[in-house]
């Protein structure tokens, strides 16, 4: 469909009265890109990390997320215990192949690592950032961290250190540069679980996605 | 391309007769509408982002074909095939060849208007695939074989009884007795018929909400996360958008982003915000193998630099039609096309021509709404305007409006000759009226006083008043 390309291309070229940009102008576009240049960003999210910390919980319990604060990162696995038995769930869980959880001890929680099996009720990830601004995470697919994690169990669970707390999008796609040589494939920023309001507009969670997302905030 | 026979003039008689749909429209006000406002005024900002929004797209549009190249370049070197599509049949084509080649048998959709701009699932039925919408407002409307009422709300016109009643006859495999009186229990049905789906697909089809040219990555939004399990599940990923959904950076991206949610849904956020690049990585534990991106223009490159390339800023939001009163009393079946309210009219005749749609811009009462809850300052009473100076232009307007309309500029162009006819007409409504004072038929009005009646003026006209009065003052 080359003909299509050069086709759209020249009616562009021609709506705008002009031929294809001369080499310096498309650098100055190219330029201009690679700056990165950030438009306004909200006064609300510009903050101390106390603030932020305190920002991010109130957001993302806003839209229906649970937020459980905990010490250091050796109590990840009492707490999910405790969270699955609360829900009345088997003491199974899917986890993410992050060396991140290497040494800590899963008592007689069953765990299995890699992505989530069809039947999987629970799903543990760890997110590469938490954004105050609305209470969002980020997670980054990739070798240690499978997309569906995100989408398949019915309860997701996701790991957030208070270190990777940003005010903004906007300091989330600089981490992201400076700490990854391209893009993920997938970059998620979840907001809260799944929901639709397709039925008479009412909000109903879990959708397609998971029910309920609980964010195991720790501290260390 | 018409989704229902009959001009929008018909099809809201219908419209306004339905019980269903006036309640289901009502909702509006308390739903979309009030959720909007109370988001855009927790964000002090708001009112300048849309500022910042509507001058980065005016200049990506300037650029439009920079813009894509360097965006193609880079969905290339990330391992995606980014296809150029002319037209509506081109993109058909196009994702009937990659299903073929993938052979395919069952194709998942996430929401996608471009789809429905290329009524593309009854060409990939006709050609023996099986489609299956995964957006549960999308699949709701799949079932009972109509088109979406709204852009972002596709089943927003239904009943949950309306659902059930598709629910019990489309899946036939369920007991009969269960209960489906609740959304909840609705809900869990479609969802345990459409993560099968999703586990069965062979391709996976999605919209985009934006297309990142620093990166070659889109970002696609939703709520019900089918977005995703769409574009991870299935081997082939093929993603519909139209040339206008470009923007520079992430940071651009991230602009619009603060702005579409409040103002479609009321959310400061959608739930799943993804930013997907490329296929499947080396030692990835999931995504798709292929990446296909279809860039559509189908009538939209003949808008630039015309009256109408504003409309290319449009984020498909929806405030405009949450907002139009004329939406909220008809609903959106009534337009008859892809594309309802306030955009959808300005959007059509100008991508499907205004030969056939011309009825579109005119209704509207103009009342501005539209223009006033814009995430990124489209002048859409301006554009409807712009249509209508058209038709009329063009001879498309019937010959009665266009008498009519010659006399009202006759008389309106002549001062003497109007203030004659007004001082001539009072009084005689005024005798019509009698006791009652008011008009419940007119001749020539009969539209407008069936569902209303006139209250006849009073005494003399404003202008004589006026006359009167300075006349006095001097004294």
């Amino acid at each position: 469909m080359s003909d299509a390309r050069a086709k759209i291309l020249s009616s562009i070229r021609q709506a705008q009265g002009r031929q294809a940009l001369d080499a310096a102008r498309r650098l100055d576009i190219e330029t201009s890109i690679a700056s990165h240049k950030p438009y306004l960003i909200p006064a609300r999210a510009q903050l101390d990390t106390e603030a932020m910390r305190t920002l991010f919980i109130a957001k993302a319990e806003e839209v229906s997320a649970r937020v459980l604060a905990l010490e250091a990162r050796t109590e990840v696995p009492a707490a999910v215990r405790a969270l699955l038995a609360e829900m009345a769930l088997p003491p199974i869980l899917a986890v993410t192949p992050d060396p991140w959880w290497d040494g800590l001890d899963w008592g007689d929680l069953s765990i299995h690592k890699g992505s989530p099996r069809s039947d999987d009720m629970a799903g543990l990830a760890r997110a590469k950032a938490g954004i105050a601004e609305t209470g969002t995470l980020m997670l980054l697919s990739g070798a240690t961290s499978p997309t569906l994690m995100n989408f398949m169990p019915d309860v997701h669970l996701v790991v957030l250190e208070e270190s990777r707390l940003l005010g903004t999008y906007e300091e989330a796609w600089a981490q992201l540069r400076r700490e990854s040589n391209a893009m993920p494939r997938a970059v998620n920023l979840i907001t809260g679980p799944s929901r639709t309001g397709d039925i008479e507009q009412t909000i109903l969670l879990g959708a397609h996605g998971p029910r309920r997302l609980i964010i195991l905030l720790v501290k260390e | 391309m018409r989704s229902r026979p009959g001009g929008i003039k018909s099809n809201s008689h219908a419209a306004m007769a339905d019980p269903v749909l006036r309640e289901a429209l009502a909702k509006l006000k308390t739903g979309f509408q009030a959720k909007r406002k109370i988001a855009a005024a927790n964000l002090p900002e708001f009112e300048a982002l849309r500022d910042q929004a509507r001058d980065m797209k005016r200049a990506v549009l300037k650029d439009l074909d920079s813009y894509l190249e360097i965006f193609e370049t880079k969905v290339q070197e990330q391992g995606g095939q980014v296809h150029w599509a002319s037209s509506d049949q081109e993109a058909r084509d196009i994702v009937l060849a990659i299903c073929r080649q993938a052979k395919a048998k069952l194709v998942a959709k996430g929401k996608s208007m471009i789809s429905e701009e290329i009524a593309l699932n009854p060409w990939l039925e006709r050609h023996g695939f099986e489609v299956v919408e995964t957006d549960l407002g999308e699949y709701i409307i799949q079932l009972r074989a109509e088109p979406p009422s709204h852009i972002i709300a596709p089943a927003i016109h239904l009943s949950r009884h309306q659902v059930a009643a598709a629910f019990r006859s489309r899946h036939k495999e369920l007991d009969d007795k269960r209960q489906l009186s609740e959304p909840r229990q609705l809900l869990d049905e479609a969802r345990a018929i459409l993560r099968q789906k999703f586990l069965a697909a062979d391709v996976g089809i999605t919209g985009a909400n934006f297309l990142v040219a620093e990166t070659g990555s889109f970002v696609l939004v939703t709520n019900e996360g089918n977005g995703d399990l769409t574009q991870t599940l299935p081997r082939v990923h093929i993603v519909l958008a139209s040339i206008e959904k470009v923007v520079p950076t992430l940071e651009a991206a991230s602009l619009l982003t603060r702005l579409l949610a409040r103002s479609a849904t009321g959310q400061e956020m959608t739930s799943y915000t993804t930013v997907t690049t490329g296929p499947k990585r080396a030692g990835d534990l999931d995504g798709p193998e292929e990446f296909h991106i279809v860039l559509l223009d189908n009538g939209r490159t003949a808008m630039l630099g015309g009256p109408f390339e504003d409309m290319l800023r449009c984020i498909r939001c929806a405030a405009c039609i949450n907002h139009c009163p004329v939406y909220g009393a008809i609903g959106g079946h009534a337009y008859a096309s892809f594309y309802c309210g306030p955009m959808g009219s300005v959007l059509t005749p100008a991508l499907a021509g205004l030969e056939e749609w011309s009825d579109m811009p005119d209704a509207s009462s103009l009342c501005g709404r539209c223009e006033q809850v814009c995430p990124v300052r489209i002048p859409l009473p301006r554009m409807l305007r712009s249509w209508r100076e058209r038709a009329f232009e063009r001879k498309i307007t019937s010959a009665t409006t266009r008498f009519g309309l010659g006399v009202w500029g006759a008389v309106a162009k002549r001062p003497w000759l109007y203030r004659l006819l007004v001082d001539l007409g009072m009084p005689v409504l005024k005798l019509l009226a009698g006791k009652k004072g008011s008009l419940s038929s007119l001749p020539l009005a009969g539209g407008w006083t069936a569902s209303r009646d006139l209250p006849a003026p009073e005494g003399r006209s404003f202008v004589t008043q006026w006359a009167e009065y300075k006349k006095g003052a001097r004294q």
